[in-house]
């Protein structure tokens, strides 16, 4: 294969080496200028009053309180919810159904649902809870997000539970233990902080979903505690405040987002801290 | 020591049966994923079945969208989720491309690991903040400097010159491609640079040793030997791009209408649902948004697979190796 002169094919190297260069910078250029948007827009608007009052009617003050507190109560009933069962379901594929065609299916299927569009899951609780229930509730927005933890959880769940040496389980079912008591009591120790790193990064990956909330558990403006009905939160908040013509709504969008910005890569941060300190290996969200 | 006041047997077959139990729920768990799946696809043809039943085909081939009337068509929306799309392809692959081979070839080991975290990290931002910087950030600097030069630069050529005429509303088409396009570019680097990351040394060593130059091993040797997986990991970041849902709601313009401009404002699957689902009125308004899902589930569903059987295949071939 004639390539042309050694001169000719350094230089196509380097220039094409170069461009990777460059677009790396961009990537990380693009990071950056969200994230400088983020702070200085959103410190602009942040203040104590974010924390103690809730959200405002167009043009007088008010915090975010009741959106924040919602957001709270959604994401970690969404996580009592799936997270059990992406654990559970992770131990069938790992423990139970290792090598059988059903695993290989159900992995199928949970690695598809990972990526389906969340508003998709939107629709579906919709039709099923909130056309049940009569109503928009908090508890139906609870369990759409339940339904976007499971695959995040069943995924990173099995992904670590494959990692503990077969031998533990070997002297485990040597002493006599039956496997519910092996995993119990051997393997799920031995993967606590892989499990751990899953479940964050499934508080990660909800606490910023917008799109299933939206018809799930509405908004509220006033402050909120009933599940069964609307509830405030973040996300639909910074949407409707964002998109509105009103200067302090919009203000307080952007602190909104950086909050959650910042909870979210907090989250992120810590969970890959958590599995690089244990060796729980590489995961990913995807 | 209650071990010890309960017999043997006793507690054998206690243990036996708390076998079953556990059992039982992690069988049920695994089988509940298959569950969610069927549920998902059943609930959203009930709910879109009436609107499917009135429209029939036209509903794939209508553009109008009129909830006055009552009449509704997909085809803007279909039109608008594929374009925009397209254009975060466009945009994102060779950026991907690059900062997998920066990531996996010349970057300085130490720089590395803090590089590929940050770019990763950009997976972790929620999108309705992508949404709301792509509204008042992006969109207003495509208005004022980019817009204007491709209308003044493209908007004359003959072919592709239509893409590229009318006024700079800076939301539209081409911005929402924008915005996906950054918000898919860590999905496809990741994968990207996990195949290059699996490329045997051997082979690499060989080539060098045949006296290729760096981008010559990368381009010739590195690059045909994760062609599936490149493939896999482009396909996965497209069906992210058709079903992401806010970011694209903020700068799309919900325009239910096919222009010839990518300038134009126009709607995707995702943002018309996020936009009229709650507002809408009358059965047939919310049972054709159903159906809209039902598409757009599908949609992606077959491409999301067809990724994932690729990069399954690879994986097995990996361990075969």
């Amino acid at each position: 294969m004639n390539r042309g002169s050694l001169r000719k094919r350094r230089i196509t190297a380097a220039v094409a080496l170069g461009a990777s260069g460059l677009a790396t910078a961009l990537g990380l250029a693009i990071l950056a200028a969200i994230l400088w948007t983020l702070f200085s827009r959103g410190l602009e608007g942040l203040s104590l009053q974010v924390f103690t009052q809730t959200t405002p009617a167009p043009g007088s003050s008010g915090g975010l309180i009741n959106a924040i507190y919602g957001s709270i109560v959604m994401t970690m009933l969404g996580l009592a919810i799936g997270a059990p069962i992406g654990i559970m379901a992770a131990t069938y594929l790992s423990e139970y159904g290792r090598g059988k065609q059903l695993s290989t299916v159900i992995r199928f299927i949970n690695d598809v649902l990972l990526s389906a569009p969340s508003i998709v899951i939107g629709l579906f609780v919709y039709t099923i809870v909130v056309l049940g229930m009569g109503h928009f509730s908090a508890i139906a927005g609870a369990i759409s997000l339940g339904i976007i933890v499971i695959p995040v959880t069943v995924r990173t769940a099995e992904d670590m539970l494959r990692l503990i040496p077969s031998s533990m389980r070997q002297a485990s079912a040597g002493l006599g233990a039956q496997p519910w008591r092996t995993i119990t009591s051997v393997v799920y120790p031995a993967a606590r902080s892989g499990l751990l790193t899953g479940v964050l990064l499934a508080m990660a990956r909800i606490s910023g979903e917008t799109a299933p909330l939206l018809f799930t558990a509405l908004n509220n403006q006033f402050w909120s505690a009933k599940l069964n009905q609307p509830m405030a939160n973040l996300p639909v908040v910074i949407y409707q405040f964002a998109t509105s013509p009103y200067k302090n709504w919009q203000s307080l969008a952007w602190t909104g987002a950086l909050l959650i910005t910042l909870f979210v890569l907090a989250l992120s941060v810590i969970a890959r801290m958590i599995s690089s300190l244990f060796g729980a290996g590489e995961t990913r969200i995807e | 020591m209650s071990a010890v006041t309960i017999p043997y047997k006793q507690q054998l077959r206690r243990e036996a049966r708390a076998e079953g139990i556990f059992r039982f729920f992690s069988l049920a768990a695994a089988l509940l994923v298959l569950a969610l799946l069927a549920g998902v696809l059943i609930s959203l043809c009930y709910g879109g079945w009436p609107a499917l039943k009135e429209f029939r085909f036209g509903f794939l081939t209508q553009t109008i969208w009129n909830p006055v009337t009552e009449r509704f068509g997909a085809l803007a929306a279909l039109y608008g989720t594929a374009i925009t799309s397209l254009i975060a392809m466009i945009l994102a692959v060779p950026v991907a491309f690059g900062i997998a081979v920066f990531l996996t070839e010349t970057c300085p080991i130490w720089l590395r690991s803090p590089i590929a975290t940050c770019i990763e990290l950009l997976a972790a931002v929620p999108s309705i903040v992508f949404g709301i910087w792509g509204l008042f950030v992006l969109a207003p600097v495509l208005q004022h400097s980019v817009q204007p030069w491709l209308i003044d630069v493209l908007g004359d050529l003959p072919l592709i010159g239509k893409l590229f005429r009318g006024p700079p509303y800076g939301i539209g088409l081409l911005t929402a491609g924008f915005v996906l396009a950054v918000m898919v570019l860590p999905f496809i680097t990741s994968v990207i640079r996990e195949v290059f990351l699996s490329t045997p040394r051997s082979l690499k060593e060989a080539a060098y040793g045949l006296g290729a130059t760096q981008w010559e091993v990368i381009w010739d040797v590195v690059l045909p030997n994760a062609r599936a997986g490149v493939v896999g990991g482009i396909m996965l970041g497209l069906g992210r791009a058709l079903g992401e849902t806010m970011a694209v709601t903020f700068v799309v313009g919900n325009a239910h209408r096919i222009s010839g401009s990518l300038l134009a404002p126009g709607t995707t699957i995702s943002a018309s649902i996020a936009n009229e689902f709650t507002e809408a009125v009358g059965k047939l308004y919310t049972s054709s948004l159903i159906a809209l899902g039902l598409l757009l589930f599908v949609l992606t569903f077959v491409i999301i697979a067809a990724a994932r059987l690729l990069l399954l295949r690879l994986e097995s071939r990996g361990a075969q190796l």
